[in-house]
């Protein structure tokens, strides 16, 4: 794939090992820890349907290159959309005047490549079905939405794919290419009755071609969901305000384990002492049945990496396990200052933008509880099916995500549904209220995307069904 | 077609941002346009924008970051009778935007028939642009955008012993410019400049840590707020929300304060916008010329503040920007419409394509203080956080930080709760608007006073 890569990448712009070299020289001094020049090029195409039909379609291309220098906790940064030699050299030189040092010398580097097993294929899958294909998809989605109900009145529906190369060259002579495929179908449809209006979303993705979503019927599947959600709505009461036990369906509700705890344990922030996980390495911040991690690994997911954008094999890291935090999130230099091995999770929006340490795939474990038996288990309280999204505040580690199906537990039953609210909690405190946690762990079905400080990177997140004791639910009736 | 020119001297002539940097990307736009013509497309528009700039963090009075930003796109959609298609590149050599050329056109050849598309009437089109001195390099170097950093972030660090650390102090300064062309001949160039200073530092008690920030944002560097004031700001309020609790769920007044306020107001502009109203995918369908607003309220758009930060002489379309009333005595009096939701909606674009430039709701006789009086006793919110907002029902359940007040008197701070209730009420139930206003933003409030919200708590 390195060859592959550096073919596309490098040979059109005239840079071979040599210009390599030179570049780093550039950029790189001696009083730096690190630095490294990021390439990338990528593909988009989204294409859109409503009213019945495909209207609009897109596609964009992008590329360039970013130069980084490193020294302690400083990095300075620059970055081209043109790749030719002169423009390199400016980045390079404009970004290692951080260290105000670095003599512009000729580098003379032993170019190593990084051993990872690929995790998905290296397809273009904007290639991967004709475009007649592409729009005929989103018109059967289109049908089997109106289909399922005359209440239909919107269905609108999207699908969008993007191929990307990058190619890491570091300092210390790594040189780390991946090839990344991303595809990503939504749903939305508002149904009306008898002047209500409601809608329904419903989507899933992965790193592979749009055959993704022909295999097993998926991306009528998502049609029919969407439905399904919306006509819920239609019944739906308003909902309870205030604290009470909640289940949490499997799957998407992750959310949880993203907003609550995972950003809180990201290196950046515990490095520099602002997250309110920081400094409680090894102690209890969840009930003994909670293992979480943090995995990059898994096949053909959304939010896994062969390698992140430091070059770093993705890996599998237990953040929590049976309650105790085990571990932080790292990229290079966070796991450098805090003399820790990287984890794999540096990662950044572009080229044009800094690496910092950002999730993977994080879930939660299946524990031994079978679903309706923790249904049964609460005399009132909220089942909370699936999210919109969600936000935390790092420093004081309050949290929040939004439901968009939610339904009354009333002794030991699920009964009536009631609109979407937000769930507010308390990050460092909300896994120690886990009472059950189920056996049905669940995966989303790739729609996450992670915004921090400005950039977006697709994630996926996972749990099984779980009882919390004692969340805020922020509905709008007071209860008894 | 007028161009703002530089005032602070020596910025002049270093300005990335200047007649011929505008001479090429209109030699680039007219060159798409006439390869779309030569492919055979009925109409085009294309886009040129080009930016450059930086912004340096300083934080624990060290520097952490610098960043050199340097960005340009180019994106054009082709019209072939009633189908379309959209392409966009980063890069400007003869071959890409032949290809991107190519692209928009081969996607065409696969959308539907839109009767509704095209490009926004030539009438709309402006004929005279308005110089709105929008663009204002600042001749600062990085050390000195160091120092006025490390300064700000100073100020915040030493006001009082409880700011335990800090996320820094940046400085960013940005110029750019957007050059937009159609086949109705229209082309013309907006240039503009913004830069920012914001300060954001962690206080700890018993309780815990908590964080805040403050900033300034302005087209013209002589018009940010001083450093000393951005970071003094950025510690008082850290400092206030430490020793925050949960209050018990309850039914109460609330004001927003000003800097959060205008996401009220921006819910009512995505309402009113037409991509949700042709869909009928919003509360305020069908809603023009209803009272949605007490009798008070007057909600107007203005494009054409000098150094307004939504200002703009002509929308994405190149449609003509005029000021207008929103809402009048309470009543909604238009929509923000482009020309393709305007058409399906039977109406004329109203120049919002890419969005409303400059909301700005009357100010009341209030400022905040006045405004906790009238509420008496209820919350203060002065943060909001997550999602949780229905633009078609009008359901409203958000995250809150903030304070709780008694007979107008600060209580104690409070988070960890939702508010919660239905933007048809809220918008009904804006008793004051305060003269508190905040300009950061292309929404222009002061604190609203609204008369009761779901608080959900412990």
């Amino acid at each position: 794939m390195l060859e592959q890569v550096k073919q596309s990448l490098l040979e059109p712009a005239g840079i071979g090992d040599s210009e390599l070299d030179r570049l780093i020289g550039q950029l790189y001094g001696p009083a730096m820890d690190y630095a490294d020049l990021y390439f990338q090029y990528s593909r988009h195409e989204a294409w859109s349907l409503e009213e019945g039909q495909v209207k609009s379609g897109s596609h964009s291309i992008d590329q360039g290159v970013g130069a980084r220098a490193v020294m302690g906790e400083k990095s300075g940064f620059a970055y081209s959309d043109e790749l030719q030699i002169p423009a390199l050299l400016d980045a390079a030189r404009a970004a290692r005047a951080i260290a105000q040092s670095g003599d512009g010398k000729q580098a003379a580097m032993v170019w190593q490549g990084v051993k990872a097993p690929a995790l998905y294929s290296s397809l273009d899958p904007l290639a991967s079905l004709k475009d007649d294909d592409k729009i005929a998809l989103l018109e059967q989605v289109e049908a089997e939405a109106r289909a399922q109900d005359t209440r239909v009145k919107e269905v609108m529906a999207n699908v969008a794919a993007s191929f990307e190369q990058i190619l890491v060259v570091r300092s210390d002579g790594v040189l780390a290419a991946d090839i990344r495929p991303l595809v990503r179908l939504n749903v939305t449809v508002i149904v009306e009755q008898n002047g209500r209006r409601e809608q329904g979303h419903a989507g899933g993705g992965g790193r592979c071609g749009y055959d993704y979503f022909l295999d097993s019927d998926k991306a009528l599947g998502y049609a029919r969901e969407a439905v399904r959600q919306a006509l819920v709505n239609l019944e739906a009461d308003e909902p309870p305000a205030g604290s009470m036990t909640v289940v949490l369906g499997p799957g998407w509700p992750g959310i949880l384990l993203h907003e609550a705890i995972g950003h809180g344990l990201e290196g950046d922030f515990n490095r520099k002492g602002t997250s309110a996980f920081s400094g409680r390495m090894g102690e209890k911040v969840a009930s003994d049945q909670c293992t979480v991690v943090d995995d990059g690994t898994l096949k053909d997911r959304r939010g896994s990496l062969t390698i992140d954008d430091e070059g770093t094999p993705a890996q599998r890291t237990v953040l929590i396990e049976n309650g105790i935090l085990t571990a932080y999130m790292q990229d290079n230099m966070n796991a450098r200052l805090m003399n820790v091995p990287p984890t794999g999770n540096g990662r950044r929006e572009s080229y044009a933008h800094l690496p910092m340490p950002r999730m993977t795939n994080t879930f939660m474990i299946a524990g031994q509880y079978d679903p309706q038996e923790i249904i049964a288990s609460v005399d009132k309280g909220l089942y909370a099916v699936n999210f919109g999204g969600g936000q935390v505040d790092i420093t004081s580690g309050k949290f929040v995500f939004s439901a968009s199906e939610a339904y009354l537990i009333e002794h030991g039953k699920v009964t009536r549904p009631v609109k979407g609210a937000t769930l507010i909690g308390n990050g460092p405190d909300v896994l120690t209220r886990v009472a059950m946690v189920g056996n049905d762990l669940e995966l989303d079905s790739g729609v996450g995307t992670c915004g921090k400080e400005g950039q977006s990177v697709p994630v996926g997140v996972g749990q099984p069904t779980l009882r919390i004791d004692g969340l805020t639910v922020g509905g709008t009736q007071v209860g008894d | 077609m007028t161009l703002s020119t530089s005032k602070n001297g020596s910025a002049v002539t270093e300005t990335y941002i200047n007649d011929a940097l505008q001479a090429d990307l209109s030699t680039l736009v007219e060159s798409a346009l006439a390869q779309a013509k030569s492919r055979g497309a009925s109409s085009a528009e294309a886009a040129a924008h080009a930016s450059r700039g930086f912004s340096v963090t300083v934080r624990l009075g060290d520097v952490e970051t610098i960043e050199h930003n340097r960005d340009k796109s180019l994106g054009i959609t082709v019209f072939f009778g009633d189908h379309s298609g959209s392409a966009s590149t980063s890069d400007f050599s003869p071959q890409a935007v032949r290809d991107t050329v190519q692209a928009a056109c081969s996607i065409a050849r696969y959308t539907a028939e839109d009767p509704f598309g095209g490009l926004a009437d030539k009438e709309q089109m402006a004929t005279r642009i308005l110089d709105l001195d929008l663009h204002h390099p600042w001749d600062l170097t990085v050390p000195q955008a160091i120092e006025v950093a490390q300064s700000c972030e100073q100020v915040a660090r030493d006001s009082d012993k409880r700011i335990i650390n800090s996320e820094g102090a940046t400085l960013s300064s940005h110029e750019g410019i957007e050059v937009y062309a159609n086949s109705h001949g229209f082309l013309a160039g907006q240039r503009s400049s913004r830069h920012s200073l914001g300060c954001a530092v962690v206080g700890q008690d018993d309780r815990g840590m908590q964080r805040d920030q403050w900033y300034s944002v302005a087209r013209r560097a002589q018009d940010l707020d001083l450093a000393e004031t951005v970071g003094a700001q950025a510690a008082q309020r850290t400092l206030r929300r430490l020793d925050a609790r949960q209050l018990s769920t309850r039914k109460a007044p609330v004001v927003f304060e000003a800097p959060i306020a205008s996401s009220v107001l921006g819910h009512l502009g995505a309402a009113i916008q037409g991509s949700n109203l042709y869909r009928k995918a919003s509360f305020l369908v069908d809603h023009q010329g209803k009272q949605l607003f007490a009798p008070h309220v007057q909600i107007h758009e203005n494009p054409h503040i000098c150094r307004g930060l939504g200002s703009s002489a002509y929308d994405n379309e190149g449609v003509t920007t005029h000021p207008r009333d929103l809402v009048t005595d309470g009543i909604l009096q238009g929509y923000l419409l482009d020309s393709y939701s305007a058409r399906k909606l039977g109406l004329q674009s109203t120049g919002n394509a890419g969005g409303v430039h400059n909301m700005i709701i009357k100010p009341g006789e209030d400022n905040l203080s006045g405004l906790l009086a009238a509420m008496g006793t209820g919350l203060l919110i002065t943060e909001l956080i997550g999602f949780g907002v229905n633009i078609l029902t009008g359901d409203y359940s958000r995250g809150a930080a903030g304070f709780w007040v008694e007979n107008g008197e600060i209580q104690h701070p409070v988070d960890e709760i939702t508010v919660a209730g239905k933007l048809q009420d809220m918008f009904q139930g804006i008793i004051k608007v305060g003269q508190d206003v905040d300009i950061r933003k292309n929404i222009r409030t002061g604190s609203l006073l609204i008369d009761n919200l779901t608080i959900a708590g412990s």
